[in-house]
């Protein structure tokens, strides 16, 4: 006989969990007394929800389900926003949280909160254990559930007295849940449809989403518009499932995207949108705000493993509802390769190639890149930081103009993967995904982009990252303002600014000196290569505190 | 435009908060709601009419099917549709309008349920329509306390909505 914690513990290590993220409580504590004899790492993140993005930091690189744990009541509510983020961008985390005594649910009792009620609206799935009895199956169904299908967060809220309910708990081999069988293979009839719309086009376009990454179907991508000769874009949550310098990539969509990424989804007769949900950001048929838009006679088809997202946001011509994985493999099979007897893919690639380059010159003058006295152009650091970033490394972008900065200069592919809260847009997330991300790939570098407002929303996780020796790299575009509101002000409210300025900023050099941890400031763009090597360099968490022109814009 | 959406779920705890939560943050709107246990204990019945356009019932129907609980969704047209409610009304009645009540009662195939010096409550199952024309023929006398079910539905024919 062993307790329900036990199995909780037996659970995860079956699925193979290494590593998880929490924060302990009285609620809980069954639970982490069973993890001290229990060979999982626990890296004690420094609140909750820090815990839930480090997570999905974690499964994102790692592509399985990953885990982090909080207590009930505040730890619990905390997690929310992080479970809210893993949502919206599918990144598949398994949450654990303590809940009261059952006897006492509803009592209003000290640190209660009805967690599964309150995080209904952003997960795929939640549990309360009221039984110990089913503890081990539904820790198998969570982990199914949440890295399955259309991955998501699955929560599971177990209360004190079942955690420490004893009995005999044997582990589920197979898994069925008969209201729950997500589609993998594409309908042959539909497949053959998109073979024949991409032979008939003229301009077809392909469009990744953050699906591509979720299904693992980044080599898929490359053999398709490479033997289809099909310009790529790509959503934020897309990027870097193609090299950004790929002869075939165009830049990520979207109002605060690249006008040939833009110009391809407009003027395309084919859009092919591999797990994208056509974010209002991203792709509208309305074009407003700048965004890449359809024409209405535009084809449009769309494979997702979410039927629910395919004609939610924009009509398709032919739905395709499945794992890009397997489809783009069905479509290889049955697809002709059309340089071979038409040069019509060669002329829409070379007139694309011809805005790319126009765009290039236009965005990349002498004077765009050149920097204040005193400050430095952050696309120009980029740039330098791009030389030095090795292959294997995560770049996690913050919120706001960091993010945008980052999404378009940094050169991502071939081992440098991209990484953002994307859908949610959470301040807060690069440091703590950061850590997931490094612990989940310890020899590549993970590097945290933010901005000064994020920063002070997360830099609690530097002491997390000095405990746990999880060596992190943190760029902070520091411009003293909520740059990306300012800029809306600016822009739409008659620069009446207001809440925006975060001054005065303290030294962050200082606060990271305080926690252990070196960095340095960098305020001359000549300065910024030396500064970046020694950052790689050095086997600690490290900082650049990167000054910048309060007046510099997102699209520069 | 209103449609009759049958769907089937595990009887699991907190099965009806995320349907009924679902319409709520999607912005569906919900006429009635009727839920019970089907010939299976484990699985229930949710019978909705929601109020929307073809888009609107598309995506009901698929965020239904995406939570795991929701075994199967069926979105019933008018020509196979088995519709029906139950009402009970009490309303204000006088000895001396008893017989009237009666007579409506025998004519609309209402059963009176019970009776008491002021008042008589009158129950009817039938489709919707035969139900909207009673609470008409019944509101001259003062509807004291009404209660409706809501739709419960099915589909015509041999097919379940489980097999089907």
């Amino acid at each position: 006989m062993v307790t329900a914690a036990r199995a909780m513990v037996n659970c995860l290590e079956a699925e193979g969990i290494k590593t998880v993220f929490g924060y302990p409580g009285a609620a809980i504590c069954p639970f982490y007394d069973e993890l001290y004899n229990s060979e999982i790492e626990h890296i004690l993140i420094r609140q909750e929800s820090n815990g839930g993005h480090a997570a999905s930091g974690y499964a994102r690189v790692s592509g399985k389900p990953a885990v982090c744990i909080a207590t009930s009541g505040p730890g619990a509510t905390n997690l929310i926003t992080a479970i809210a983020t893993a949502y919206m961008d599918s990144i598949p985390i398994v949450c654990i949280t303590g809940q009261v005594s059952t006897d006492l649910i509803g009592r209003d009792v000290f640190q209660e909160a009805d967690i599964t009620g309150a995080a209904e609206p952003f997960v795929k799935h939640s549990f309360l254990v009221k039984d110990a009895n089913e503890i081990c199956t539904v820790f198998k169904k969570a982990f199914y559930i949440a890295g399955t299908g259309r991955p998501g967060p699955v929560l599971i809220d177990v209360p004190f007295d079942v955690q420490l309910q004893k009995g005999v708990f044997e582990e589920p081999r197979n898994i069925e849940i008969r209201s729950y069988k997500p589609t993998k293979s594409g309908n042959k009839l539909q497949i053959k449809r998109v073979a024949q719309a991409i032979a008939a086009a003229e301009k077809p376009v392909i469009c990744a989403g953050g699906g591509v990454f979720a299904s693992k179907a980044v080599p898929q991508l490359r053999a398709f518009c490479e033997e289809c000769r099909i310009p790529v874009v790509s959503t934020m949550m897309g990027i870097s499932t193609m090299p950004s310098d790929h002869e075939l990539f165009f830049g990520m969509v979207g109002m605060h995207g690249f006008e040939s990424a833009n110009t391809a989804i407009s003027e395309c007769d084919l859009l092919i949108l591999l797990g994208a949900r056509v974010g209002d950001r991203a792709v509208s048929v309305h074009g407003s705000f700048g965004s890449g838009f359809c024409l209405k006679d535009t084809k449009i088809v769309h494979i997702d493993i979410d039927p629910a997202e395919i004609g939610k946001n924009l009509a398709a011509t032919i739905p395709v509802v499945g794992d890009l994985n397997y489809v783009l493999e069905q479509i290889l099979q049955v697809v002709q390769k059309k340089s071979a007897f038409d040069d019509s893919p060669e002329e829409w690639l070379e007139y694309l190639k011809q805005v790319r380059a126009d765009e290039y010159q236009k965005r990349n003058t002498p004077e765009l890149l050149s920097s204040k006295k005193g400050f430095v152009n952050p696309k120009a650091f980029l740039y330098r930081l791009n030389q030095f970033l090795p292959a294997g490394s995560t770049v996690v972008a913050d919120v706001g103009q960091n993010q945008i900065w980052t999404a378009n200069h940094v050169k991502f592919g071939d081992g440098v993967r991209f990484m953002t809260s994307g859908g949610m847009g959470t301040m807060g997330y690069s440091v703590p995904a950061a850590i997931g991300a490094k612990k989940a790939a310890p020899e590549g570098e993970a590097v945290a982009i933010c901005g000064d407002g994020s920063f002070q929303m997360q830099f609690m996780e530097l002491a997390t990252a000095i405990q746990h020796k999880i060596n992190i790299k943190i760029i902070i575009m520091e411009n003293r303002r909520l740059g990306m509101v300012r800029e809306l002000q600016t822009n739409r409210y008659s620069d009446r600014q207001i809440a925006v300025s975060l001054e005065p900023t303290p030294d962050f050099i200082k606060i990271a000196q305080a926690y252990g941890i070196n960095g340095e400031v960098v305020d001359d763009i000549e300065n910024a290569n030396a500064a970046i090597e020694r950052m790689f360099k050095s086997t600690q968490p490290y900082i650049l505190r990167v000054l910048v022109d309060e007046g510099e814009r997102t699209i520069i | 435009m209103k449609h009759t959406i049958s769907v089937l779920v595990e009887n699991n705890a907190g099965v009806l908060s995320r349907v009924s939560g679902l319409f709520a943050r999607r912005g569906y709107n919900i006429h009635s709601l009727a839920v019970g246990v089907t010939e299976d204990e484990n699985i229930s019945r949710i019978t909705i009419v929601a109020e929307g356009d073809d888009y609107i019932l598309e995506q009901i129907e698929k965020q239904l099917n995406k939570l795991i609980d929701v075994i199967k969704v069926r979105s019933l047209s008018a020509d196979e549709l088995l519709a029906r409610e139950l009402v009970l009304a009490k309303i204000n009645c006088t000895p001396a309008q008893r017989g009237e009540v009666i007579a409506i009662a025998e004519i609309t195939k209402a059963k009176i349920s019970d009776v008491c010096s002021g008042a008589m409550t009158l129950e009817l199952s039938g489709n919707i329509n035969t139900i909207n024309t009673f609470v008409e023929l019944i509101k001259p006398f003062g509807i004291k306390e009404m209660a409706r079910t809501g739709t419960l539905a099915m589909q015509k024919g041999e097919t379940a909505t489980v097999e089907g």
